[in-house]
């Protein structure tokens, strides 16, 4: 399966999106030769991704904003280029296009008019390639999220692509994952010796796969340029401080105070949880919150710790056994909702979720409001989160415009305005760079050395070192489905 | 059990081509819905009762997919007994409502005629499965290919946006508004999976382009779609069925266009 190798020339190219009046990426020049394999950095808002979607063809017209200079794909206009350059996003929901693992790998091919013979025996090679061991007919949902960035690979690989672009592929991926799609990306980069250019902000998993670092920077073009260790040694404080986890430059976590005594808040009693009432996941759990203490969740995708930590948070029923609060009556499920939000807090894993308001200062001040708290009293504790957690100057802006750092942190915002004794977080530093995750731990060492009770559903390792006392591991049920 | 994931199995009914099956349903449809005579429909559903036995679903099954019609159908003729168009003896009287001999022959009729057209489509539609009505939509059809394909993919998306809904509604418990009038909540809920599933829609249509659809040049197909024997054979027992119906009535003299 081969087909030449692509290259990438641009010469003072940049990118305004319509009705904006800074440029995401201005003035860049950039050659890269077919074969090279190519880290693209930069904080987040430096363009990485317009220039990825430009290479793509997938930017849009003139409509959707201006274009100067010239971006060139083995000479060609990008969009010229179709079938040549190969797109892997970022979520892996939202790529799949077709029901069954065979038909979805082939549609890349119909749409480029690849006879039908040909387009069955180039699913099967790149469903190989990519190590997904699958019948054809198998169905698209029932994928993990590492299985279908990988179907998502086999699709473009299909194509027979000379360039293949990789958008934070792994970002949304528990640790298992990660390590799937960069095999399956090293195997098909090695076979094809297609040309790569990958985006992402942890440095480690793609350092021995790439041969080149290309740095951008907001508004303006690539600022660093050369080999990974040389870039990295040279730039490596300034990346790191920009959000970038670079090897060698990872946050130093704040030291825990010393616990000065913790009562517990919350238990549970013989415990079995399920997301839908037929399907019980796991029986018999025990597991207490205590002020001051974070439980740290762990367990692989599909265990059922979200389960959890919905049941916990008195947001699904429990199927059997109890959650119990100490000195209330009743199990937090049959507490009312305005009632919970001052004893519990949840932040979600996905924050756009809990948005509900088209402004950030609404979207701090609803939990206060719900709980009737005086006007001055809810503007001053807006005020004081917004600063502490950096959202001061976007007060007006709708928080679904923010990038997915400012969503995390208004998300959590949000959900200390009530100030609840006892926290549920469910993966609160998936996906985050290294600024974000830095103040994320900072802020919740505050909490816990205030006396509040968390419970963190994590697959971060680091994260548990830094702030967790215990670990609670859930396994994979056996039963799965219903 | 989702739009996504229709009933499988090995019977012919399941290599039928959909758009056979939705040409057969139709006629027999088209031909039932002109007269509203109890004869044509009660026809019909005896030939349909039979031909049931084939159409690869076991009893349980059968009931379970077409309960809707079962309840629609004497609900639809209960309606028509009591408002029916007035004529013959009158049995009962109240306010509005009329039970005469007439309405009572009109609520017979429809509730014939509601599940001889509603059960074959219900028992032929069970067995499509999306893609291959697009592919057949698309080859057999000739519908253009972006639409199609535009609609199946976002078909796919509702499965997702099942889940966003219910995160929603957790979040909302979560953050204190889980109390207010039901009616206000549905409405800020609904706008904001509108939101969510916008922005969803544009990834999928960004890696659907990526991809390359909506590409110039020819698409081709890697499943073929077209119409066979047994198709024809389908499409024929649907004729045959509308022609026996109307032959019937027309014949025993129940023939009765409506309006006419």
């Amino acid at each position: 399966m081969t087909s030449a190798a692509a290259s990438i020339r641009a010469r003072g190219w940049g990118w305004r999106h319509a009705g904006r009046s800074t440029w995401v990426v201005s003035g860049l020049d950039l050659a890269v030769e077919p074969g090279e394999r190519v880290l693209l950095l930069g904080a987040s808002g430096s363009g990485k991704s317009t220039l990825v979607h430009a290479l793509a063809g997938v930017l849009g017209g003139d409509d959707d904003g201006e274009r100067r200079g010239e971006l060139l794909i083995d000479g060609r206009a990008p969009d010229a280029a179709r079938g040549r350059v190969g797109l892997v996003l970022q979520d892996p929901d939202s790529q799949v296009v077709l029901a069954r693992v065979g038909d979805d790998v082939a549609f890349g091919c119909e749409n480029l008019g690849v006879p039908r013979e040909e387009i069955w025996r180039r699913v099967r090679e790149s469903l190989d390639a990519v190590g997904l061991d699958l019948p054809l007919w198998h169905p698209t949902s029932e994928l993990s999220g590492g299985q279908k960035q990988r179907l998502a690979l086999a699709g473009v690989l299909a194509m027979r692509p000379g360039l293949i672009l990789l958008d934070e592929p792994t970002a949304n991926l528990d640790p298992d994952g990660v390590i799937e799609v960069r095999d399956a990306v090293r195997r098909v980069v090695e076979s094809t010796g297609a040309t790569l250019v990958v985006i992402e902000h942890r440095v480690s998993v793609w350092r021995d796969l790439v041969d080149r670092v290309v740095v951008l920077e907001a508004g303006g073009g690539a600022v660093a340029d050369g080999s990974v260790d040389e870039v990295l040694r040279r730039e490596g404080a300034g990346l790191a401080a920009s959000g970038v986890w670079v090897p060698g430059f990872e946050p130093a976590a704040p030291a825990r105070a010393t616990l000065a005594g913790s009562s517990r808040l919350l238990h549970t009693e013989d415990l079995s949880i399920a997301r839908v009432a037929s399907t019980v996941l796991h029986t018999g759990i025990e597991l207490e919150l205590a002020s001051g203490r974070m439980l740290a969740v762990t367990g692989p995708n599909g265990s059922g710790k979200s389960t959890l930590g919905l049941t916990i948070a008195g947001l699904l029923p429990p199927a059997a056994g109890a959650v119990v609060v100490e000195g209330y009556p009743d199990q937090p499920v049959r507490w009312k909702s305005r009632d919970l939000v001052s004893r519990i807090g949840t932040v979600f894993q996905d924050p756009e979720h809990q948005f509900l308001t088209g402004r950030v200062s609404d979207e701090l001040s609803i939990g206060p409001k719900a709980l009737g708290m005086p006007g001055p009293e809810i503007a001053r504790r807006s005020a004081d989160l917004a600063e502490r957690l950096r959202l001061d100057h976007l007060m007006h802006a709708n928080p679904f415009t923010l990038s997915g750092g400012e969503k995390r942190r208004l998300s959590v915002a949000a959900v200390l305005a009530t100030r609840p004794p006892i926290l549920v977080l469910d993966e609160p530093t998936f996906g985050q760079d290294s600024r974000t995750w830095l103040e994320l731990v900072g802020m919740l060492r505050d909490l816990l050395d205030d006396g509040t009770a968390a419970l963190a559903i994590t697959h971060d390792p680091e994260f548990v070192s830094a702030l967790a006392d215990d670990e609670f591991r859930l396994s994979v049920p056996e039963v799965v489905g219903g | 059990m989702s739009v996504m994931t229709p009933v499988a199995g090995r019977q012919a009914v399941y290599r039928l081509n959909p758009v056979a099956k939705v040409v057969a349903s139709a006629i027999i449809g088209i031909a039932l819905v002109i007269s509203i005579d109890w004869v044509s429909a009660g026809v019909a559903l005896a030939i349909e009762g039979v031909l049931f036995l084939w159409s690869g679903l076991s009893p349980r099954r059968f009931f379970l997919r077409t309960l809707a019609v079962w309840i629609a159908a004497p609900l639809a003729g209960f309606t028509i007994l009591l408002y029916g168009r007035p004529s013959g003896a009158v049995h009962f009287q109240f306010l509005f409502m009329q039970v005469t001999d007439g309405s009572i022959e009109l609520a017979i009729a429809t509730v014939l005629r509601v599940l001889a057209i509603a059960l074959p489509a219900v028992v032929l539609f069970v067995t499509i499965d999306p893609t291959d009505l697009a592919d057949g939509l698309a080859q057999v059809a000739k519908l253009p290919a972006r639409f199609v394909l535009g609609a199946l993919a976002g078909l796919r998306l509702v499965s997702l946006f099942l889940e966003d809904w219910r995160s929603l509604e957790l979040a909302r418990r979560a953050r204190g508004v889980g109390d207010s009038g039901r009616i206000r909540r549905l409405l800020g809920q609904s706008f904001a999976l509108l939101v969510l599933s916008i922005r969803r829609g544009s990834k999928l249509a960004t890696a659907m382009e990526a991809r390359g659809f909506g590409a110039p040049g020819k698409r081709t197909w890697a499943r073929e779609s077209r119409l066979g024997r047994g198709d024809a054979a389908l499409i024929a027992l649907g004729v045959l069925v509308a022609a026996a119906a109307v032959s019937a009535s027309v014949i025993t003299g129940h023939w009765n266009v409506i309006g006419a």
